[in-house]
């Protein structure tokens, strides 16, 4: 109760602040977001610490993923912040004139951000990035489930950013609901769908716009390469998307690959050279490979392979260690598409490989199942690329690579469907979290007389030539010379 | 009856005990229902719906009714349908949209006086002002959405980074899927088209259901929709809380919803369900605020033709209330009050160009406002009504108490309260002690004020020197913020509220950087800091001394 209270306190203070105007201006957007590059740049050493306590990331992961993303996004929107809040101009009919309409971005208030455990500190941080540039304050809840990483963001934040303004609160899955009982102008979430439907459904009481970055089983079409050195690289980036991203614990992660069978083998082949050459003999002690969260998820992931079917699917990996928390890269070659591995979203380090008699075929694979966040699709034929983006829908599409969508900040980020709706990076993250007020502007004069009551045929006359903007005929209405 | 339908009913169709059990357009039969206009208090309407189903058992047909009723295995089995459709893609093509478009606009044209006519049987509203706002808005966003489809349908460029050298990538605007659309009754045919225009532009198959508060209108669309479009992928569902609930039980990929924040909850919460996003149009206080250096006949006409000029103050962005100078107040006033009898005449029930008030729930919910002790003195102009005819005056109030249910409700009716205060700013206060509305209005030749006016209050959308006009501009974004509302429509935005966006990156095998992969070392994370700050000439001096390092296991 005291913490409630406690709770409500602070975000009062918070929602003063936002009253005060302080959060609006463009100096203070400024001095928040070079605050963050000074907590990042200050920290690398705390942070790699926090990441390797919590999931066992490697430093380069860590910048690469968590750091090094959020300076960029940072810097980018420092170097861009100033253009996105100039008020757009509306162009209008010749018929309003002399009237001026635009459109000014404007904060929506005390905003929310729930952030996960997979990318404890970019998915706190990154739509803060955006919370900021659009003038809000903002309260945090980092993921219980990376202690380390949260209690880092709690100790730090409020020596670098504006603490009337920006408050870390973590805590559990109390803390969590209590948050989600409160007033917020907007939600922003990152994590499952289960906990997705549930944060929609307390936004609901104040009506509380939200985004939802969800996950989702995220395919990738492998189509064959006639080019060898072209196939190196596209099994480099497999390994990418699957294992060094947190070890397949990402939302934006490979779920599963598609390819036909006669090109299986090689590909299997080829992934286990390259696994060698990434993390060695042992990968477990490589240093390079994140663990898994937590006992849950390690348990969670195991039970995906104890179904006899599926662990006889098994071609690759498959040694589990529950005191490290950690799984070995696994592959498994068309485990039954009926077992939880193919229903569920994986989020670690299994890969299954499915294989189809035609590469085409895939399209229909990946529409019979929810829509993911991302689809990859290893291809140079142009038709089916065509195929491909017309046919299927995710969150973002990419073609022979993995993740890299996640990086550019002109792209949209988000889901559609079950992987989430809303979108951010870049100016994206501006618009979440800013609301698009229209604004127009007229004088006195000219006033058309014709708007108004009593109704007459002259007046309805002008009105539908005014409306077809067919200005020759209102002008000879005027003259007496139309009827 | 589920408790939630209950609700549902009891929130947008209470008191509605003149509309039956329709039969919806499935059945391709139609029971008009006449308009009885019954008396109801307030403290029962919600038992009005549960004589809902027993009404129509007096109708011989009834137990025909009954079984075309529509519940959720019907509505399961349209979106199946719909959604048949869907995956066929047809929807997606240009061909398909520009025709149903062009389906739309047809529609609008021929049958022109059969729409004034339902509008006027459900709202009588006068010909001009259906003509106006309804016909005319919706055959604008139809030609504009006609027009504009190519330009709209076309992938948009978009920059990619250094770090993703060389790489292209493009945003792609691809259809949700099949849509809800859930239309109002003040502007029964132009709040339920406009959105239809903005999904079939957007290439969704869509079910529209229309209000059964305008049950004319509501069974003349879905009449004029079977004919005009293509029905595989464009239905409409007619029918009150139960058909509305069966609809809210399925899957969707958006729900466009227009109406009161209550249902608006309700829509919300069905659709977390199934995490569906939503567009709300909901309503709130518009306020006006009138200061004193302005051409004040000018500003007295545009508050007249923003208030009872739409649907007699029925609309979701007509001004609610007025802020002005106690100096001022009586100059107002009076403005408003010759202005009024030049528009309206001196006696205001007998003119053909005010709407009437929708039904007997409403009608009582007004009069409520009015008769509440210490409000029911305030008044200083109008005040007549007819409850058979369910008329009543445009009526203006000066100095309502903050506490009343009046300036603390949404008014939606002919009703418009003036409070006068000390400094306009103070005004500012009491807009800002009031949830965000739909609009903010002002008055005024101060450009400081306007300045002020701009920064400091939060609405959907802001006229300065006049009012409801910004909706008519499709430039411009149209939807609220707070409780009036989450997401925007018209012209590009309707298009874009029913896309979803999807990043495209294109990426060759050329310039694959090994520093992205393990095994990780010192020299890598050097490079990536470089790479990842964009700065060509960092990159190349670590990429240097990356090399010299020959970490080259790569290779």
């Amino acid at each position: 109760m005291e913490a409630k209270e406690g709770m409500e306190e602070s975000l009062a203070g918070l929602r003063e602040t936002f009253k005060s105007g302080r959060t609006r201006s463009l100096a203070w957007r400024k001095s928040q977001l070079r605050a963050l590059l000074d907590l990042l740049r200050e920290n690398e050493e705390r942070i790699f610490k926090a990441l390797h306590q919590d999931l066992g990331k490697h430093p380069v992961e860590a910048f690469r993923d968590e750091i090094g993303v959020l300076e960029k996004s940072t810097n980018f929107c420092l170097s861009h912040l100033e253009e996105w809040m100039a008020p757009k101009k509306g162009p209008l009919p010749l018929l309003f004139f002399p009237t001026k309409g635009e459109v000014l971005s404007e904060p929506l208030g005390l905003v929310l951000i729930i952030a996960s455990w997979n990318f404890p500190i970019s998915l706190a941080l990154d739509p803060l990035i955006g919370a900021i540039s659009a003038g809000n304050t903002a309260v945090i809840k980092p993921s219980e489930l990376a202690p380390a990483c949260s209690s880092f963001l709690a100790s730090s934040i409020p020596l670098y950013l504006d603490t009337k303004a920006i408050k870390v609160i973590d805590g559990g899955q109390d803390v969590g609901e209590k948050l989600l009982q409160q007033k917020w102008d907007k939600i922003f979430f990152t994590g499952s769908p289960r906990v997705g439907r549930v944060v929609m459904s307390a936004a609901v009481k104040h009506l509380t716009p939200v985004t939802l970055e969800l996950g989702g089983k995220c395919p990738t079409i492998f189509d064959s390469f006639p080019d060898s050195r072209d196939l190196k690289v596209a099994v480099k980036r497999i390994l990418g998307g699957k294992w060094c991203a947190c070890s397949g614990q990402a939302c934006v992660g490979i779920d599963y690959l598609l390819v036909e069978e006669k090109f299986a083998s090689t590909l299997i082949d080829l992934l286990k050279k390259e696994l060698k050459k990434f993390y060695g003999e042992n990968p477990e002690d490589s240093g390079c490979i994140s663990r898994i969260i937590n006992k849950q998820q390690f348990r969670r992931l195991s039970d995906l392979l104890k179904d006899p079917l599926v662990r006889a699917s098994i071609v690759h990996g498959g040694s589990l260690d529950e005191d490290k928390l950690f799984i070995e890269p696994t592959i498994l070659l068309n485990p039954p598409l009926d077992a939880a591995i193919m229903t569920e979203e994986i989020f670690g380090p299994l890969l299954p490989i499915i294989t189809l008699n035609n590469i085409e075929e895939s399209i229909e694979f990946i529409n019979s199942r929810p829509k993911p966040l991302a689809i990859y699709a290893f291809t140079t034929n142009e038709t089916l690329k065509r195929r491909i983006i017309a046919e299927t829908s995710s969150g973002s599409l990419t073609f022979n690579d993995t993740i890299l969508q996640y990086l550019c900040d002109a792209l949209p980020f988000g889901g559609v469907g079950q992987s989430g709706f809303g979108r951010y990076h870049g100016k994206y993250s501006f618009d979440t979290f800013s609301h698009e007020k229209a604004v127009l502007r007229r004088p006195f004069f000219p006033e058309l007389e014709a708007r108004y009551p009593p109704w007459n045929d002259f007046k309805m006359n002008f009105i539908r030539l005014a409306y077809s903007f067919h200005y020759l005929g209102i002008i000879l209405l005027f003259l007496g010379l139309k009827r | 009856m589920t408790s939630l339908s209950l609700e549902f009913f009891h929130s947008c169709s209470a008191g509605a005990g003149s509309t039956k059990a329709f039969p919806n357009s499935f059945s391709k039969r139609r029971i008009r229902p006449s308009h009885i206009q019954t008396h109801v208090s307030l403290s029962c309407s919600s038992r009005i719906f549960s004589s809902y189903s027993c009404s129509a058992t007096l109708s011989s047909m009834a137990e025909e009714v009954e079984k075309q009723t529509f519940d959720v295995e019907r509505a399961a089995l349209l979106v199946q349908e719909l959604r048949g459709s869907f995956n066929s893609g047809k929807t997606k093509d240009y061909e398909w949209r520009i025709s149903q478009l062009k389906g739309i606009a047809k529609m609008v044209e021929e049958k022109e006086q059969e729409i004034i006519q339902a509008l006027h049987e459900d709202l009588s509203k006068p010909e001009s002002e259906a003509f106006v706002s309804e016909i005319s808005m919706t055959k604008g966003s139809c030609k504009l959405a006609i027009k504009e489809l190519n330009r709209w349908m076309m992938p948009e460029k978009a920059k990619t980074p250094m770090t993703t050298y060389p790489s292209s990538a493009e945003i792609i605007s691809e259809p949700l899927g099949v849509v809800l659309v859930i239309s109002t009754w003040n502007y029964p045919f132009l709040l339920s088209l406009d959105p239809v225009i903005g999904a079939v532009a957007a290439g969704n198959a869509v079910v529209l259901k229309p209000s059964e508060i305008a049950p004319a209108t509501s069974s003349l669309i879905a009449k004029l929709l079977e004919e005009y479009v293509d029905n595989s992928a464009i239905r409409v569902v007619e029918g009150a809380v139960a058909e509305t609930s069966a609809l809210l039980e399925q899957k969707w990929d958006k729900i466009f919803y227009t109406g009161s924040g209550r249902v608006g909850r309700i829509v919300m919460a069905a659709a977390a369900k199934h995490l569906t996003p939503v567009i709300l149009e909901l309503g709130g206080k518009c306020p006006v605020i009138v200061d004193s250096n302005v051409n004040l006949q000018v500003a007295a006409r545009r508050i007249i033709a923003g208030k009872w000029g739409c649907t007699n103050g029925q609309a979701c962005i007509a001004p609610d209330y007025i802020v002005t100078t106690k100096d001022f107040a009586p100059k107002l006033i009076d403005a408003l009050r010759d202005e009024l009898e030049e528009f309206f005449g001196k006696n205001p029930m007998e003119s053909k160009d005010l709407s009437r008030i929708v039904n007997a729930y409403h009608f009582i919910r007004l009069t409520k406002l009015l008769d509440e002790a210490k409000v029911s003195d305030k008044i200083v102009l109008g005040g007549q009504r007819d409850e058979k005819q369910l008329k009543i005056a445009p009526t203006i109030l000066l100095d309502v108490p903050e506490e009343s249910l009046m300036m603390n409700e949404e008014i939606f009716g002919p009703l418009l309260p003036i409070l006068a205060v000390e400094n306009l700013e103070d005004g500012f206060d009491v807009i800002n002690s009031k949830s965000k509305p739909l609009a903010a209005y002002l008055f005024t030749n101060n450009e400081q004020l306007k300045k002020h006016f701009v920064r400091d209050i939060s609405a959907g959308g802001m006229l300065i020197n006049d009012t409801i006009l910004h909706l008519t501009v499709s430039t411009l974004p149209f939807g609220g913020v707070g409780e009036s509302g989450m997401g925007s429509y018209h012209g590009k935005f309707s298009f874009d509220a029913f896309s979803h966006k999807k990043a495209v990156l294109y990426r060759s095998f050329d310039g694959d950087a090994s520093v992205r992969y393990p095994p990780y070392t010192p020299g890598k994370l050097r490079l990536l800091k470089a790479l990842m700050s964009g700065n060509i000439i960092v990159i190349i001096l670590a990429l240097i001394r990356w090399l010299r390092s020959a970490d080259k296991i790569d290779q």
